[in-house]
């Protein structure tokens, strides 16, 4: 246990502002995930696994030459196809089972992406240098990197880019139907297998910018996975379900959180907290949730 | 709990071929016992996901701390753990043969009555989730677990906990056979728990709240009661076997071994789901069936091991949820006491 941050106030502000361009980057990928939740009613373990696969290929740019950042048009790109992919040989077979089968499924697909990329790229933990320098804030006290800057940048537009198209475009439209009321949608002629395809593509699209984002600001490793689906998962609960601005809140409110666990109880200790936050919040959802349930009887 | 004749038959020849087993094969000695322990965690996983319906991913939390448990009260009666882990076992400290096997009792019972408990404590809160928010949460368990008791001190943090090694008591074989014979046992007494927890009224209320939770609740079960106990006696067997493996492996490592999620947490789902949830013999040829499929892959595509984990997941998940149980389920109907009647199959067939 280590206390200093509150001793010196201006640790508190770079946890804060640290938080808050890393959790801006985690509401990506929660709204991704919540984009598939919402449609096909899945929940996708491999998330993760996906933003880290996003991750490599801006590392790969990086390491023949390419400045990394171009990746954030690159990544998409590839990703949307490798989501399709994913989508034709595996998720439409289990869109319309029950949720464990596609948690397992996904799971399984989770084990395989990250054995294939610690064989492809090694279980190194690698950085893409980005060159962008860092900003100083307050006489100094507070050092922002200028890629967390720039990463946070390009997460909003990405996310208001999304929901335009969401708004105005024809498939937005379908997506949305379909999100509502699949069979209805069905009827009216919307062809939902396309649809569910584009949005696990559009979903996988969102990993992989995030991924890109983050082997700029941060490193990238095959099997850290795993907590960055929890932590989408965890965003999305807390937010619910097409909610954005709340998404947005709740992924800022647990970036500020892991860079406080991370000074108060130590680096070891981080993921791990964020697994524990995951079970607090679900034993919370839980007991409000049962308190409800009780007004109706 | 009647058995009949055939089945005593049967059960005598499985109890006479589990005790001659290590004499038989003596080179399989260590894939037996293991073999033991993976049936344990299949048959007791299967009472949660098969029976329940509740898929929980979190019962390596009880298997990784009957391992600790069992491991550092076998240490920590005789000497100070803390220095134990410091100076990385057995160098310092040598066991005699009565201490670690006196030690050995108590850290099973331990192993096996603390998860239980934690089970009681934590199961008011976590078994009011359902659905997918129990399994992630779960998951989230086990995952902590692990990345907490890697940052303790006292259990050996990142570098691992040696387990005191097995006591010089003459012949090469005997660690062996202690090993197996013990996990052996445990294998017997889960089986015989888990069987005759089937034949009461015990089993049909889980099947209730698999099948209908509110209903059963309206019905007057207090579901959440009967949960409890099931994730008890899951989380007691869990904790044994737990503490078994880790005397087997002599080493713990955080999230290598203890809470491996990645490897045991989801071998236990694969093997009741593989072999057909929600039957008593499933999770036993299921897991049968994986350890000898695993053992084949694991030797001669070392390095593969994981890519073929993940398909066969994927494959089992979406080809086969039913399992080998279902399956025969499916074609001899009549043998699991299932009247068919010929007329309506024809006129189902014939709407196809």
């Amino acid at each position: 246990m280590d206390f200093m941050v509150f001793q010196y106030p201006m640790i508190s502000v770079q946890a804060c502002l640290d938080g808050v361009l890393l959790g801006i980057l985690f509401a990506l990928i929660a709204y991704g995930m919540a984009l598939q939740w919402g449609v096909m009613n899945i929940i996708n373990i491999a998330q993760g696994d996906l933003v880290i696969l996003g991750g490599y290929i801006a590392y790969f740019m990086y390491l023949y030459g390419i400045h990394p950042a171009w990746g954030v048009i690159v990544a998409p790109v590839v990703m949307y196809f490798v989501g399709i992919a994913i989508y034709k040989l595996v998720i439409n077979k289990v869109v319309d089972r029950d949720l464990f089968i596609s948690i397992l499924a996904t799971f399984g697909i989770s084990i395989l992406f990250m054995q294939l990329m610690n064989f492809a790229f090694g279980a190194d933990v690698v950085l893409a240098n980005s060159d962008y320098g860092t900003t100083m804030l307050f006489n100094n006290n507070v050092v922002l990197p200028n890629s967390k800057i720039f990463s946070a940048f390009i997460s909003i537009l990405f996310a208001v880019c999304l929901v335009i198209y969401m708004k105005k475009s024809k498939l937005g439209r379908a997506i949305r139907a379909t999100a509502q009321n699949a069979r209805a949608a069905k009827i009216l002629g919307v062809d939902t297998e396309k649809v569910y395809a584009a949005t696990f593509g559009i979903n996988a699209a969102l990993c992989g910018v995030a991924g890109a984002l983050i082997s700029i600001t941060f490193t990238i490793h095959p099997y850290m996975g795993l907590p960055y689906t929890i932590r989408s998962f965890m965003i999305v609960i807390v937010a619910g379900l097409g909610n954005l601005p709340g998404v947005a809140m709740s992924g800022m409110g647990l970036g500020v959180f892991e860079e406080f666990a991370d000074y108060i109880l130590g680096t070891e200790f981080r993921i791990g907290s964020v697994f524990l936050l995951l079970v607090l919040i679900l034993v919370y959802r839980r007991f409000k949730l049962s308190r409800k349930r009780e007004y109706l009887k | 709990m009647s058995i009949s004749k055939n089945n005593l038959i049967l059960y005598i020849g499985i109890l006479t071929f589990g005790i001659a087993a290590p004499f038989l094969f003596p080179a399989f000695k260590v894939q037996l016992s293991i073999l033991c322990v993976l049936i344990v965690l299949a048959t007791t996983w299967n009472i949660q996901g098969g029976e329940m319906g509740y898929n929980s991913f979190g019962n390596i939390l009880f298997y990784g701390l009957g391992m600790y448990l069992c491991a550092s009260v076998q240490v920590g009666m005789f000497f100070p753990l803390a220095e134990w882990t410091e100076s990385g076992g057995e160098k310092t400290f040598v066991h005699t043969p009565t201490q670690f096997f006196q030690g050995m009792a108590f850290g099973l019972l331990v192993a096996a009555f603390v998860p239980a408990i934690v089970a009681g404590l934590i199961g008011y809160s976590i078994l009011g989730l359902r659905g997918h928010y129990f399994a992630i949460c779960t998951l989230g368990l086990g995952v902590a677990a692990g990345e907490i008791s890697g940052g303790i001190e006292i259990i050996g943090a990142g570098q691992g906990f040696t387990t005191p090694p097995f006591p010089d008591v003459g012949s090469l074989d005997s660690r062996g056979e202690f090993f197996y014979f013990l996990s052996f046992f445990v294998l017997v007494l889960t089986f015989i728990t888990v069987r005759g927890i089937y034949s009461t009224r015990f089993k049909l209320i889980l099947n209730a709240i698999r099948d209908n939770e509110d209903k059963a609740e309206a019905m007057g079960i207090e579901t959440m009661k009967y949960k409890i106990v099931g994730w008890m006696i899951s989380a007691f067997f869990c904790g044994l076997a737990g503490g078994i493996m880790g005397g087997l492996v002599g080493y713990i490592d955080s999230t290598d071994v203890a809470f491996d999620g990645r490897e045991m947490g989801v071998f236990m789902v694969l093997m009741a789901i593989l072999g057909g949830k929600g039957t008593l013999w499933g999770p036993i040829i299921g897991a049968t069936v994986f350890h000898i499929f695993k053992e084949g892959f694991w030797t001669f595509f070392l390095g593969w091991q994981y890519v073929a984990l993940g398909v066969l997941i994927v494959v089992i998940v979406i080809y086969f949820p039913e399992g080998i149980m279902g399956w025969l389920r499916e074609k001899y109907p009549e043998r699991f006491g299932e009247v068919v009647d010929e007329k309506d199959r024809k006129a189902q067939v014939e709407l196809k």
